[in-house]
C-alpha cells in the first residue's frame, strides 16, 4: 500500500466486449491518478483520455458513489468490488494500490449476469427474483400509527442488517458456483424477520428460490466467497435462515 | 407465480441431501477409523471386532444404507459440479484471494470427492473382497483381516497411495462437516464457531486415526 505518492501510475488490463462478441483485454495507461480518487474517478479519468484520442470509452455502471445503489460492479484483480471487506468500488481510493501496479478489470462473471458491453452486465436476473416474491403487498388507505406493530428489537436488528443487501450481484460474482443465494436469503430474511411479512412468508420463499433456480444461478455450495465479498456485509446466516424458510414453506404447502 | 422448485430438487434440496448423507457417511468414517485402531491392540481385537460386524446378518443392511447413501451423495455431486461449471459462465481469469479468499477445500470439493470414491471401490476390492485367511480364536473359526492388512501394507507405493487419499478425506471433511450444519440451516453466531472448530478438529483426527494404520504397519511390522 503506498502512503507516500500522491499520484500513481497504473497499467489497466480492461475487459472490453461489445454485445454478442467475444470479449477480450485490452491494456491502458492510467496516469497521474491521485491516491485521493475513487477507483471509479480514476476510471473517468482514464476514459476522458480515450474521448480526447477519439475512442470508445469504457461502459460500467454507477450512479450513487457513495455505496448505497450496488450498480457499481467491477472485478479487480480476481474480486468483486476489489481487495478490501464490505467496500463497493465508488468507495475503493487509489491509495490502496501501488505505483507502477497492473490492475486487471473485469465485469461481474456468470451465466445469468450476460454482459451489456464491457464492465456493464445486465442483472435483470435479481430484478425478477424480486418480482417473484420480494415485496410485502400492503393496502392502501392512511398510514398507520408508527410503533403500532411491535417488532422484537433483535428481529428489528437483524432484518435492518439483511435489508443493507444493495443487490450488486457481487456474491454471484465472487461464487465459483455463480450462485445467487446470498443475495436472494438477504431478502428473504428481512422480510420474514418482521411483521408484515408474515402474510407471503411461505409463498415468498417457494417462489423466489424457484425463480432463482429457473434464473440458473449455480447451486450453493457453502465455500463463503459471497460472504467475504459483500460489500455491505451480509452473513451466511441469512442462507441458513432461508434453508429453515424453504423446508417449512415445502412441508407445509397444501398444493 | 413460479411452480415450486421442489423439496429435494431445488437447488437448497441439494444442500439437504448433501448435508445429511455427507453427515451419515461421517459418523461411519469416525466409527470405521475408530476400529481401526483395534490394530494398536492385537490381531485378535482386530479380528474378532470385524467378525462382530460381519457375522451379524443386519450387516447386510447397514451396508445396502451406506451404499444408497453414497449414490444419492454422489449423484447430486456430479448434478452440483455440472451445473455450477455451466452457471459461472465465461470466467476462466482471475478468482476472489487476500481478504475476500475462501479455503482451499472448499473450492476443491468435486476433485477430493472423485479422488476419495475412486479409492474407497479400490479399498473395498482390496480387504472386504480381498484374499480370505482364516484364523481361529478359542475355537472360533473368523476371518484373519489382519494378516491381510500386514502383508498388503509391506508395499510403499500402497501406503503412499493410502496416505494421499485419506488426507483428501481430512480436507473433504474439514469443509464437509461445518458445512452440512449451514445447509440444513444450522447457523447461529453462539454455536457456529465451536461447529467449525470441531469440524476441523474431526477432520484431522480422522485422517490422521486412518493413517496411522498403514504407516505403522509399514514401519512396525515389516516383513
Ligand atoms: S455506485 Fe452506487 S454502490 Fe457504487
Amino acid at each position: 500500500m503506498s502512503t507516500t505518492h500522491k499520484s500513481l501510475n497504473l497499467t489497466l488490463k480492461v475487459w472490453r466486449q461489445k454485445p454478442g462478441a467475444p470479449g477480450r483485454f485490452v491494456t491502458y495507461p492510467a496516469r497521474n491518478i491521485s491516491t485521493d480518487m475513487s477507483f471509479l474517478e480514476m476510471m473517468d479519468v482514464v476514459n476522458q483520455d480515450l474521448i480526447k484520442k477519439g475512442d470508445d470509452p469504457i461502459a460500467f455502471d454507477h450512479d450513487c458513489r457513495e455505496g448505497i445503489c450496488g450498480s457499481c460492479s467491477m472485478t479487480i484483480n480476481g474480486n468483486p468490488h476489489g481487495p478490501d471487506r464490505e467496500t463497493a468500488t465508488c468507495q475503493l481510493h487509489m491509495r490502496r494500490f501501488t505505483e507502477g501496479e497492473t490492475i486487471t478489470v473485469e465485469p461481474f462473471r456468470a451465466r445469468s449476469f450476460p454482459v451489456i458491453k464491457d464492465l456493464a452486465v445486465d442483472r435483470a436476473a435479481l430484478d425478477r427474483i424480486m418480482a417473484a416474491g420480494g415485496f410485502v403487498s400492503v393496502s392502501t388507505g392512511n398510514a398507520q400509527d408508527a410503533n403500532n406493530i411491535p417488532v422484537a428489537k433483535e428481529n428489528a436488528d437483524l432484518a435492518f442488517d439483511a435489508a443493507a443487501c444493495i443487490g450488486c450481484g457481487a456474491c454471484v460474482a465472487a461464487c465459483k458456483n455463480a450462485s445467487a443465494m446470498l443475495f436472494v436469503s438477504a431478502k428473504i430474511s428481512q422480510l420474514a424477520l418482521l411483521p408484515q411479512g408474515q402474510v407471503e412468508r411461505e409463498r415468498r420463499a417457494r417462489n423466489m428460490i424457484a425463480q432463482m433456480d429457473k434464473e440458473k444461478f449455480g447451486n450453493c455450495t457453502n465455500t463463503g466467497a459471497c460472504e467475504a465479498a459483500c460489500p455491505k456485509g451480509i452473513t451466511m446466516e441469512n442462507m441458513a435462515r432461508t434453508y429453515r424458510e424453504f423446508l417449512k414453506a415445502e412441508l407445509s404447502k397444501r398444493h | 407465480m413460479a411452480a415450486s422448485a421442489g423439496l429435494f430438487t431445488s437447488s437448497i434440496g441439494k444442500k439437504y441431501l448433501m448435508g445429511i448423507t455427507g453427515l451419515a457417511w461421517s459418523l461411519f468414517v469416525l466409527m470405521h477409523m475408530a476400529a481401526n485402531l483395534l490394530i494398536f491392540v492385537s490381531p485378535k481385537a482386530y479380528n474378532a471386532y470385524s467378525h462382530v460386524l460381519i457375522s451379524n446378518p443386519f450387516i447386510y443392511v447397514a451396508e445396502a444404507g451406506l451404499v444408497l447413501l453414497l449414490l444419492i451423495h454422489v449423484y447430486n455431486a456430479i448434478k452440483l459440479t455440472l451445473e455450477n461449471r455451466a452457471a459461472r459462465g465465461e470466467r476462466a481469469f482471475l478468482t476472489t484471494s487476500g481478504a475476500k479468499g475462501v479455503s482451499s477445500a472448499s473450492k476443491t470439493m468435486a476433485a477430493q470427492g472423485s479422488l476419495i470414491l475412486v479409492f474407497t471401490i479400490l479399498h473395498l476390492i482390496t480387504f472386504k473382497y480381498g484374499t480370505v485367511y482364516m484364523a481361529s480364536y478359542d475355537g472360533v473359526v473368523m476371518r484373519d483381516l489382519h494378516r491381510l492388512v500386514l502383508e498388503v501394507f509391506q508395499s510403499p507405493g500402497y501406503v503412499g497411495w493410502y496416505v494421499v487419499a485419506l488426507v483428501a478425506l481430512g480436507f473433504h471433511l474439514s469443509h464437509g462437516f461445518q458445512s452440512s450444519f449451514q445447509s440444513l440451516g444450522l447457523n447461529h453466531p453462539r454455536y457456529t464457531p465451536a461447529i467449525k472448530k470441531i469440524g476441523l478438529f474431526y477432520a484431522v483426527i480422522v485422517a490422521a486415526g486412518f493413517i496411522a494404520q498403514p504407516v505403522y504397519v509399514f514401519l512396525v511390522h515389516k516383513q
